[in-house]
């Protein structure tokens, strides 16, 4: 589904990705782990076209299209979703007319009919109640005044809502307490199936408790320096970032 | 240039308003156009309409289906009222003609002050027809009462003067739309009186969406009695050179008053806002909130006078003023004008003037909406503020129309 072959990224002339190589097959999850400043966050931008990062080489391919070429409202009409670290709040926009601007917009792109209002509605209604979402926050503008907590679950619910294929969870757990992250986490999990694959981007190993992943990536000074199994989270939890970098110096 | 239009006016007239109409020329003939030497008019240049020679307009056939019976509209077509057109009035309020106005009714040219105002002189020299509304004394009228100007220029350009006055009784609550459009260049140089009796409840917005090549000017000026309640919603999106002025005066204790305001300008729009809030009585509340979207080379303006008289004790006043700037070439002046004369007062004023934000256009992009929509669906979000307040859904579904598109 997505091939990364040596990405490489600057944000204001200061190189952040140094040769990134990652492979993602549906139905897959990868969690991407990493110090602060390692490159975790500007990979999820340079992936959904955050203008902010200029790719200087490498080349990204989501099932065969360049994706690099695409500007970010295609590679959300190719089914790309980022949920965002920081979600932005759009006072005067409520949460529901902001969906079906999106959901109607990417089938739009994608050669489908708009949904009118009512089977928007349903549509809505639905996932809402899938994701034990509280239909009150539709009304309400977008992320404004939400807490911490319930600014990711609307995240995770726009996921939801407009089925993506490849979701990027960028440290979508941080700044929740541990309940908010459970309810979080349970949200992801029901929308794993075996045509969607995700990355999860975290700092800390506690959020893949609940996101059980098939692969873990270790990033560090822009490069991918180790992949393992789930088990890979553990021992970072015990021994944190420390050893891999000093490996790194030594090999 | 206007005063030749005069003696052919006449001919037609009724004779009735001819005494205020000669005392409106008097005082025109003294009051000169102003210019951007005048404070009130320093970053508004009239010369374009200064420059054109108008006509008085031709009569328009009243055509087009009559006014559906569940709604309350008043059509004038050229400055002139079109009966055949408009709705029927219920019996529980009153509603027609200037020219066959009540003679119970002596307000016409007691509200807007003819020796103030060039503009407002010019219109009273041609009152005639024009509407009133009175609502009596505890009448609450739930249909809004719309009244529609329709104005286009066959040949030459030609100046409409209308004319509303509107009373609303003790107790009284109604909801008044003014609604102005047309066709290639004209002059609309409107004036609309009004006033409220103690606990009058009055709703009151304006649609403008003149031609992009009209000139429109409007004086709406409001006298408050104790306790009443006053809201106006003035959403400008159309003419060439705009000038919207409101004028409010609390004439009796414990009365509010919110006076908000939208305008759109592109291409070389030039939009003018000018209020003032006098308190003149204690005890009263202004609430003001006027939101500018100006792309291309547009320009708007914003003035914003309250006054706070001596004895205005307990005055609670708020001026806010937000300018959303879509393009490098747009310019807006503004200029919150406080004069406060009371002690214990409350007055607060503020401007901003902003872009579109990044962050935000990559989420809505993020989301799959494209760059201009996002653009559009962020500039309705900023316009929203004063939209959701609208309490008219259809004029809410059609200003979103508007913008988003």
């Amino acid at each position: 589904m997505l091939t990364i072959r040596n990405l490489h990224a600057k944000v204001a002339d200061k190189d952040i990705l140094r040769g990134i190589n990652l492979t993602v097959k549906s139905g897959e999850v990868h969690a991407i782990m990493g110090p602060n400043g390692s490159g975790k966050s500007t990979l999820a931008g340079v992936l959904t076209g955050k203008d902010a990062f200029e790719v200087t080489e490498g080349e990204v391919l989501f099932e065969g299209k360049n994706l690099l070429d695409m500007k970010p409202e295609e590679r959300a009409g190719e089914g790309i979703f980022l949920a965002f670290q920081y979600p932005v709040e759009i006072p005067g926009v409520t949460n529901n007319y902001f969906l079906r601007a999106s959901v109607n917009s990417v089938r739009k792109y994608r050669g489908e009919p708009e949904l009118d209002a009512a089977a928007f509605l349903k549509l809505v209604k639905a996932k809402a109640k899938v994701l034990h979402m509280p239909e009150d926050l539709l009304k309400r503008a977008v992320n404004e005044g939400f807490s911490g907590g319930e600014k990711k679950r609307n995240e995770i619910f726009q996921m939801a809502v407009l089925e993506p294929k490849l979701c990027i969870l960028d440290e979508t757990d941080s700044g929740l307490d541990i309940d908010a992250m459970k309810a979080v986490a349970e949200g992801v999990n029901a929308l794993r199936s075996k045509d969607r694959a995700m990355i999860v981007i975290t700092h800390y190993q506690r959020l893949l408790d609940h996101i059980v992943p098939d692969f873990v990536h270790v990033l560090s000074e822009g490069r991918i320096v180790k992949t393992g199994g789930k088990g890979l989270a553990l021992e970072l939890e015990a021994h944190g970032y420390d050893p891999i970098k000093a490996g790194m110096a030594t090999v | 240039m206007f005063t030749k239009l005069f003696a052919p006016f006449d001919r037609d007239a009724t004779p009735r308003y001819r005494a205020l109409r000669e005392e409106a020329r008097a005082r025109f003939a003294t009051l000169p156009l102003p210019t951007v030497r005048s404070e009130d008019w320093r970053f508004t240049n009239i010369a374009p309409l200064a420059e054109t020679s108008f006509e008085l307009p031709n009569a328009l056939m009243e055509s087009g289906p009559a006014a559906p019976k569940n709604k309350l509209q008043f059509h004038f077509l050229n400055g002139r009222f079109a009966p055949a057109i408009s709705s029927p009035v219920p019996s529980s309020i009153s509603i027609g003609s200037l020219a066959n106005a009540p003679s119970s009714l002596p307000l016409v040219g007691k509200i807007a002050d003819v020796r103030a105002n060039a503009f407002t002189a010019l219109n009273a020299s041609f009152v005639a027809d024009g509407l009133y509304v009175t609502i009596p004394d505890d009448v609450i009228l739930e249909t809004p009462i719309e009244i529609i100007h329709y104005a286009r220029s066959d040949e030459k350009p030609v100046v409409i003067q209308p004319r509303t006055l509107i009373v609303i009784g003790k107790n009284a609550r109604a909801t008044v739309v003014e609604r102005y459009f047309g066709g290639q260049t004209y002059f609309t140089n409107a004036v609309t009186e009004i006033t409220l009796s103690d606990y009058g409840v009055l709703d009151h917005v304006k649609v403008q969406e003149e031609s992009v090549s009209a000139y429109h000017i409007a004086n709406t000026q409001v006298v408050m009695a104790a306790k009443s309640n006053f809201t106006t919603h003035y959403l400008s999106l159309g003419g060439a050179l705009v000038r919207n002025e409101v004028r409010v005066r609390f004439d009796g204790e414990h009365a509010e008053a919110t006076v908000n305001g939208l305008y759109l300008a592109d291409g070389k729009q030039h939009m003018d806002n000018f209020t003032v809030i006098d308190h003149a009585q204690p005890n009263c509340a202004s609430h003001e909130l006027y939101k500018g979207i100006l792309d291309g080379k547009s320009h708007g303006v914003f003035n914003g006078k309250i006054f706070v008289r001596k004895d205005a004790q307990k005055t609670d006043a708020k001026q806010t003023n937000k300018v959303l700037l879509l393009s490098d070439d747009a310019t807006i002046n503004t200029k919150p004008q406080l004069e406060i004369f009371a002690d214990d007062v409350k007055c607060t004023h503020g401007a901003t003037i902003g872009q579109l934000d990044a962050t935000q256009l990559f989420y809505l992009q993020s989301r799959g909406i494209p760059l201009e929509p996002a653009r559009r669906l962020l500039t309705f979000a900023f316009a929203n503020d004063i939209v959701n307040r609208v309490k008219i859904e259809a004029i809410r579904a059609e200003m979103e129309t508007r913008i988003v598109r």
